[in-house]
């Protein structure tokens, strides 16, 4: 048998025997933005569409959680920073070429958005509320004015963040489970069914819910598809990217991958939802706490497998 | 000026000397280090080979870590070097991903390191520490642009290859086979 054997003397025990510098930090960075990009990628659809009264949970109540998804997202991806003191030289430039740098712009953009999108809708939750700062008051009135132009720019900007969580990772060439252009779509529609999900387990309206679960099993639908795709690609692409697919078919990724995330994550909570549009009486909250858990741990095992991944020379 | 690397792996003895010295001139922390000896055999029985490569950055021309970095801090300099500017590097660990030959790693100190042809060196005439101590005098560093310098000629005249080269990150240290 030809074999090929590569001993390395490489004293590098931090970096050595892979180079897994990202750990639990990144993979939960781009769920919280794929989950935030879903939930204002549907409040500005459906304010665009004038369903504001028809669906309260999907424009407004969702909403109220954005801020807070995106803080702890953010404060994720500060903790992976080694140098955090210097994390402001994030800010000191704009490079198109670097992926990581549009996101953090494109974060720096929608996180005051979605801020001031809650802040028109402030009255809802506290009717009878008083600005203390004249400032907000102003900005609560400027959004209701304007709400028209905001929506536009949340769907713009949710529909990149979304996409971003992907790109960040299919932009290295040097990882082949990332190296792949599906990467961007594929994440960026987890994304969305995640924030169906969670619009749909908070909402108490019965239409809401039942339109949402529809909008669910039309992105579960998506996602397997793209799922299909990606290891398509794989199979007809070169030596590391078969390489790659092997984590998942037959490697050490491939139970998690199937039974956690596919099974677990997509095709059982779809089946939950079409049992429950037929009219059997399924708690709302296990088809979409399966999705959350299922995107999640998604994000895990791309991060984690695509650092294994490597070009072998 | 095209600063370019050359290591001959017929006359590579496997010593790690280079990895000493390099740890030795950089401060590299211990634990770590910027270059490493690789020790490939291939073949079947009794038609084995062996070929023994030290390894460390390619100083890329088309680097995909330059191409990722957010801040700006790893960058081009004169003679096509890739280098790290520690007062920019915020330490995300992306150019750490970009690379195809594993060359980075993230200093305890907040920043990411890597091989820098001992740029510090080349400033005052003399070549990387890991050249000039090599016994068997298996590297060669020197300028492409000059077509009648060392390095120019090796290649010239010598069977080589980089590695990688399905990547397209265009390396610069050469390896004569
Ligand atoms: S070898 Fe790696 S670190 Fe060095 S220039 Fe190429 S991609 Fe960058
Ligand atoms: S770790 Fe430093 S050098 Fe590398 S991409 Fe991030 S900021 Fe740039």
């Amino acid at each position: 048998m030809n074999e090929e054997i590569l001993i390395s003397g490489r004293m590098n025990p931090h970096i050595d025997p892979t180079l897994g510098i990202w750990g639990w930090e990144i993979p939960l960075y781009l769920f919280l933005g794929g989950l935030a990009a879903g939930i204002l990628f549907f409040a500005a659809l459906y304010s665009l569409l004038g369903k504001e009264k028809e669906l309260p949970t999907a424009v407004r109540k969702a909403t109220f959680l954005v801020p807070i998804i995106l803080m702890v997202g953010l404060g994720a991806l500060f903790l992976d920073l080694k140098n955090k003191l210097y994390f402001w030289q994030l800010y000191t430039t704009i490079r198109i070429e670097s992926p990581m740098s549009w996101g953090a712009w494109i974060l720096m953009l929608i996180t005051p958005l979605s801020m001031a999108w809650c802040l028109s809708y402030w009255r809802d939750l506290i009717p009878n509320w008083t600005w203390q700062l004249k400032f907000l008051e102003w900005v609560e009135v400027f959004v209701q004015k304007y709400r028209k132009t905001f929506a536009w720019t949340m769907i713009i900007s949710s529909v990149i963040l979304g996409i971003y969580t992907g790109i960040l990772l299919s932009a290295f060439n040097a990882r082949p489970l990332w190296n792949t252009s599906i990467l961007g779509p594929l994440f960026l529609v987890s994304g969305l069914s995640t924030g169906a999900a969670t619009i749909m387990w908070l909402s108490k309206e019965k239409l809401e819910r039942s339109l949402f679960s529809k909008i669910d099993l039309l992105l579960i639908g998506i996602e397997v598809f793209f799922i299909i795709h990606l290891f398509m690609g794989f199979m007809a692409s070169n030596a590391a990217q078969i390489e790659a697919a092997q984590l998942f078919l037959g490697g050490a990724y491939t139970l998690p991958f199937w039974g956690g995330v596919v099974l677990l994550g997509l095709v059982i909570p779809a089946i939950l939802e079409v049992m429950e549009l037929r009219g059997k009486h399924i708690p709302v909250a296990l088809p979409a706490i399966l999705i959350l858990i299922g995107g999640l741990v998604f994000r895990f095992i791309i991060v984690d497998a695509g650092q294994i991944s490597q070009y072998f020379y | 000026m095209r600063y370019a690397m050359i290591i001959d792996t017929k006359k590579c003895v496997g010593c790690s000397d280079c990895v000493v010295a390099c740890q030795n001139e950089n401060r590299v922390p211990i634990g770590y280090c910027r270059d490493w000896v690789i020790e490939n055999a291939k073949g079947t029985f009794p038609n084995v080979s062996i070929e023994l490569r030290s390894e460390r950055c390619n100083h890329c021309e088309n680097s995909p870590c330059v191409r990722c970095c957010p801040t700006g801090a790893s960058h081009y300099e004169n003679g096509g070097l890739v280098m790290v500017d520690r007062s920019k590097c915020i330490g995300c660990g992306a150019c750490v991903q970009s690379c195809p030959y594993n060359a980075r790693y993230s200093h305890p100190d907040g920043f990411v390191d890597k091989c820098s042809f001992c740029n510090h060196r080349l400033k005052e005439g003399k070549n990387p520490s890991c050249v000039s101590v090599c016994p068997t005098s298996c590297m060669y560093f020197g300028d492409l642009d000059d077509s009648e310098s060392q390095v120019s000629q090796l290649l010239k005249n010598r069977g080589w290859k980089v590695l990688a080269p399905e990547v397209g990150t265009k390396p610069q240290v050469y390896y004569l086979i």
